[in-house]
């Protein structure tokens, strides 16, 4: 069993499932059944065969694990997989949403079914490929081309103004990407390598880790989304179809997070420290002013959308306060932001194939013909305020005391938006589901349906599971996360003594 | 039997959530009252056991909860004196109040809701007072934050219910944001958020106190010496309490709670919730006992909120609303005396208050129910005849809380003991407030015997003014509502006189067994019985005064209060608007917060940061390709084309500076 690639099935398996539609050339709604029906079980396959490698993961153990190399494109270049306490649980996370994301779009999508689904498994591959890469022309690969799916999945699917967020999620991120580019080349000319595991042990001069961390950040911010270049992030949701607006929040965000994690920390420790209070303020104002500007919304997708932009605030802010608490604090955010996220655009789907409006206006008194619904969106409401007893909590928490024991301005600052998410999330549940039913167009709307249970149930008790008992995820990402803070603090403090001498 | 005792309701609550709607709301009713009635009987045992008996204080495991770096925090239940107390007030109140409910929500279609919630918000109220660690009493203490959002809105139809449940949510949180930091402070401070580490640790600091001055913390800036540090903390965590408790200037939120059904305002918004913040500053007595300038910051808060909330129950009309401010005002009385480092003394009229307080919110609730859900005064009296019952236990309730008892004596009522010994003990102390709170307290004393009698005479007395068909409808409630009443007025009469010499006399270190922590130098316990005569009287005094005026202005000459009003409109207006704070508030934060984020929305979002990013770009890059190269193409182009120049560029530059 040791020497089964099980990386690499997990992450091309999707693309067997490609394969089998590719086979059904019918056009009718058979077809179409078949379709839905191989991709469902096409994920759900996955989800279970990515079971093993968490059970067979060994969380003692800091370095990469069920690691494959293979020579690739020569000079150095390799297909080199592996997975460790920081990646292993994200690629969990995407086989557990993907199954959830298909059985979504059952009836919404009707269109051009057969490119939907297969748009959703290649992105399943390339989102697994991400996490497990170890080779950075690999990551690189993967991460790039985890853009043209979903840019095909707003463009195609999406809402009315879909051309335009599409090309503004399009633009944005590959301006970030071009710079990633030319970084890894240089990195490549510097080292003569791109294996990771054999980068994370070079020391990259210290001017050289500046603008070198720079051109990383530059693709990883706009990934995550951080202020100022967020504005993409409310268009692609709210353009994006159900489905879409899951992967985008659950997945596409925690590239960036893992981005930090993966090579800005430990390759280039120095300038992560040097830029440190810079991250603080982007994080800080991504929290006050996304917030805000959330307490306005109008559209209810865009609401949640801005609240993900202040959930990230906390995830940069926990992964540069460059503690075990902060980065731990760091990724339970982003996995339960995950589910979470995923769980609240999931709700919004829910009413949006009912009535097909995403306005606040247009809801009020959900609860009186939703009761269930209106109990599954109030608990994650309060997951997304980082209520105690909810994943949400441990997350923002850490994070928070992370950063407290670096800087108690930003702990300070950031801590506001306790009280702030409080007040948008509330004042949305509120106008949606509380009230009386008074709007004709409400009266004959159905509770959750069997399918929609089947979605969302599982997230709740995952959300309300971590919240109660985090051991799981933290027990796994514990001792990964420590290496990388020792070798963080020992690479610092070795320049700092030398430049002291 | 502590496992039961806070788990039993949690059952209660996924019984009657979950299969409420199968098994039906009688089902649910019973189970979740049973569970509560099992739980308080278990508490009273606990009670008994460890508060009579001679056992260390000691910690029940549940489970693992988060490990993360230095941070090591688990579930777990610390049983010792302040916590059986506060599990008999818990668990007694509630359990009640289920009972009640079963009445008084008779006609309501969303029972299994109700009772679930109760049941939720009870398990989270006693996770709180079991906390062996801060994060837990966090957990805990935003637990019953949800329960009272959701039981403050039950009604969801009402607009106004909505708006209080966020409101009291949101002002709550305004709190924890500085429970949260106060949280980190002891973390970095002392290595650990359980309890038996800080208490040791500080008690550590207690023997020694740290004369080097040596700056140990950095705060927003300033180097904090330990003495520092400990008094920053503590008024952080302290900002926690004042939005629990309802504590001036966090206090808004609490009278428009009234908003929920009456037995949840008796249980979450009287005898329990609200007193969490005591109870906090009980459990933390180890470090505010050692900072001098936090406990002079409660004192000031506590005498402060307790004159603000007397002065703002003797105008108003609504008889919750009046009972509510009354709260307000009982709870900064308890602050003082933890400001005193009178700890017993707070948490003694915390248990004797809840008696009371859940007797006349029940109370209260009897009456609502009789004259057809009105709330307002001006339209009741004259139902002492008809509803009698109802009408003796809020009298018994009101002597309880003016303190009705015989100077010198041990006869009396429970706030006859516990109040008192509050404002003997601001006398007595020597904390540097203790003037302005004695002052302030007896001040308040007047006050509350004022409105309290004012609320007996306006309602149960003088001629009725509800319409004839409302006064014919007036009906006694069941006996399900006058049993609880029943029990609350054993406990509001007598409460004081069988439990003062063990929670603050005679035997006060047997009972409490170090759970309070109090400084060798800190003599309050017997200073407070060394007062002058004058200062034992007052409170009695403050009483008649407070009853007599009460008595001429609403039995002997109803028109003198309009009067006065009238002569006084200026302060009359201040009075019955609050002293203005929602207004203020809405001024200075709702406002501007809305203001702002709709300015950085439209212009920040929009103007700069679209503007001069993406839809700029593609405006310029139109532009320049439009007047160099006339093509007809899409913006894919358009964008590709701008990304290739860039690209080469660079690569350019870096092949030739080669200055990586």
């Amino acid at each position: 069993m040791t020497d089964w690639p099980i990386l690499s099935t997990v992450t091309f398996l999707p693309l067997v499932g490609v394969f089998l539609i590719l086979l059904i050339r019918d056009e009718g709604a058979a077809a179409r059944r078949n379709i839905r029906n191989v991709a469902l079980l096409t994920t759900v396959f996955t989800f279970v065969l990515s079971l093993f490698i968490w059970a067979g993961f060994d969380s003692g153990y800091a370095g990469f694990q069920m690691v494959e190399k293979v020579e690739w494109l020569g000079s150095g270049i390799s297909y080199h997989m592996g997975v460790d306490g920081i990646s292993m649980l994200f690629v969990i996370l995407i086989t557990f949403i993907m199954p959830l994301c298909i059985l979504a779009s059952w009836e919404s999508v009707e269109s051009r079914v057969k490119e939907y689904m297969i748009a959703f498994l290649i992105l399943e591959t390339i989102m697994i490929g991400v996490f497990c890469a170890l080779d950075i022309v690999l990551f690189y690969v993967f991460f790039e081309a985890s853009l043209v799916p979903m840019f095909i999945i707003i463009g195609v699917w999406g809402g009315k103004r879909r051309v335009y967020a599409s090309f503004k999620f399009f633009l944005y991120t590959l301006l970030g990407s071009v710079l990633m580019l030319l970084a890894i080349m240089a990195m490549f000319w510097q080292s003569g390598t791109t294996d990771i595991p054999t980068l994370l042990t070079h020391d990259f001069p210290a001017s050289m880790q500046t603008w070198l961390w720079l051109a990383f950040f530059a693709s990883f911010a706009v990934k995550m989304p951080m202020w100022p270049v967020h504005t993409w992030l409310p268009d692609a949701h709210v353009e994006a179809p159900t489905a879409g607006s899951v992967i985008l929040a659950a997945i596409l965000l925690k590239m960036g997070g893992y981005g930090f994690l993966r090579f800005s920390l430990p390759m280039f420790p120095d300038a992560s420290l040097y830029f440190q209070p810079f991250v603080f303020t982007l994080s800080i104002v991504a929290i006050i002013y996304t917030s805000l500007v959330a307490l306005m919304q109008e559209d209810i997708k865009k609401l949640i959308a801005y609240s993900s932009v202040a959930h990230m605030g906390y995830v940069t802010m926990g992964i540069f306060a460059m503690n075990v608490e902060g980065i731990q604090g760091g990724i339970f955010q982003m996995l339960s932001h995950g589910l979470v996220s995923g769980a609240l655009f999931l709700c919004v789907g829910v009413v949006y194939d009912r009535m097909h409006t995403r306005e606040i206006d247009a809801y009020g008194g959900l609860v009186n013909n939703m009761p269930k619904y209106a109990v599954v969106f109030l608990i994650f409401t309060m997951a997304n305020v980082g209520l105690p007893g909810t994943s949400g909590f441990v997350g923002e928490f850490l994070t928070l005391l992370g950063v407290f024991r670096v800087n108690t301005w930003v702990a300070l600052f950031a801590a506001t938006g306790v009280i702030l998410s409080a007040a948008y999330a509330l004042w949305l549940y509120r106008r949606v589901v509380f009230g009386a039913l008074t709007k004709e167009s409400l009266k004959g709307l159905l509770d959750l349906s069997t399918r929609e249970k089947v979605i969302i149930y599982p997230l709740v008790f995952f959300v309300i599971l971590f919240g109660v008992y985090p051991a799981p995820v933290l027990d796994v990402t514990a001792a990964s996360v420590d290496a990388l803070v020792n070798n963080v603090t020992l690479s610092i403090e070795a320049t700092q003594a030398a430049t002291l001498r | 039997m502590y496992h039961a005792i806070v788990f039993l309701p949690l059952l209660g609550f996924l019984i009657a959530g979950l299969f409420g709607r199968s098994i039906g709301a009688k089902a649910s009713e019973y189970i979740t009252s049973g569970f509560l009635i099992i739980a308080a009987a278990l508490s009273w045992l606990a009670f008994f056991t460890v508060g009579f008996g001679d056992g260390e204080a000691f910690t029940v495991p549940v489970l693992r909860f988060i490990q993360s770096g230095g941070l090591d925090v688990a579930w777990a239940l610390r049983i010792d004196t302040l916590t059986v107390v506060m599990l008999v007030v818990v668990n007694t109140v509630s359990a009640l109040v289920h009972v009640y409910s079963i009445g008084y929500m008779h006609h309501d279609p969303h029972r299994p809701r109700f009772f679930a919630y109760l049941s939720l918000f009870t398990f989270a109220m006693l996770m709180l007072v079991t906390a062996d660690n801060l994060v837990q009493m966090f957990f805990g203490w935003e637990g019953v934050g949800l329960a009272s959002y959701l039981l403050i809105g039950f009604w969801f139809k009402k607009p106004s219910a909505n708006a209080a449940a966020i409101k009291a949510f949101v002002v709550n949180r305004v709190g924890d944001f500085g429970f949260l930091l106060g949280l980190f402070g002891v973390f970095v401070l002392f290595g650990s958020v359980n309890f038996d580490t800080i208490f040791a640790s500080a008690a550590a600091v207690a023997e020694n106190p740290d004369a080097s001055g040596e700056a140990i913390f950095t705060f927003l800036g300033w180097s904090l010496t330990q003495g520092g540090a400990l008094t920053a903390i503590c008024l952080l965590l302290f900002m926690g309490a004042m939005g629990k408790s309802a504590q001036v200037p966090l206090h808004t939120w609490l009278p428009d709670a009234m908003e929920g059904p009456t037995p949840v305002s008796a249980l979450i918004h009287a005898a329990t919730m609200v007193t969490a913040g005591v109870f906090m500053l009980a459990r933390l007595s180890p470090i505010f006992e050692l900072s001098h300038a936090a406990l002079l910051f409660v004192t000031f808060i506590g005498a402060f909120t307790a004159f603000f909330a007397a002065t703002v129950g003797l105008v108003q009309n609504d008889i919750k609303r009046v009972i509510a401010y009354s709260t307000c005002s009982q709870l900064g009385y308890m602050f003082v005396a933890l400001g005193m480092g009178f700890y017993s003394a707070a948490i003694f009229h915390l248990f004797t208050h809840a008696f009371f307080k859940a007797l006349l919110f029940l109370g209260s609730g009897s009456v609502i129910h009789a004259v057809s859900d009105e709330q307002d005064m001006r339209k009741m009296g004259g139902l002492r005849k008809l509803i009698p019952t109802t009408y003796w236990m809020m009298v018994i309730g009101t002597l309880a809380l003016t303190g009705v008892g015989i100077p010198l004596t041990v006869i009396g009522t429970a706030g006859f003991f516990s109040k008192d010994a509050i404002i003997e003990g601001a006398f007595a102390g020597h904390n540097g407030l203790a003037g302005f709170a004695f002052t302030l307290l007896v001040v308040a004393a007047v006050f509350t015997s004022f409105y309290s009698w004012r609320l007996i005479f306006m309602t149960f007395h003088g001629k009725p003014r509800a319409s004839s068909e409302v006064m014919h409808h007036v009906h006694e409630s069941p006996p399900v509502m006058l049993v609880p009443l029943f029990i609350l007025a054993v406990g509001a009469l007598f409460a004081g006189i069988v439990f003062h010499d063990w929670f603050i006399g005679y035997h006060h270190d047997a009972f409490w067994k170090g759970a309070l922590f109090i400084l060798p130098d800190n003599h309050i316990l017997h200073e407070f019985h060394e007062v002058p005569l004058w200062v034992k009287l007052a409170p009695l005094v403050a009483m008649i005064v407070g009853f007599v005026t009460a008595y001429r202005f609403y039995i002997q000459s109803p028109d003198a209060p309009r009067q006065l009003a009238e002569r006084h409109q200026g302060l009359y207006q201040f009075l019955l608007n609050k002293w203005y704070f929602d207004e203020l508030y809405d001024f200075m934060f709702v406002r501007p917060a809305k203001r702002l984020g709709r300015f950085l929305w439209k212009k920040g979002d929009g103007t700069v940061i679209d503007g001069m990013g993406p839809d700029g770009i593609a405006a310029r890059v139109v532009d320049i390709t439009d007047r160099v190269v006339k093509l007809q193409t899409g913006y894919l182009y358009h964008y590709a084309f701008a990304m290739l120049i860039g690209v080469a560029a660079l690569v350019t530059w870096m092949m030739l500076g080669g200055s990586y």
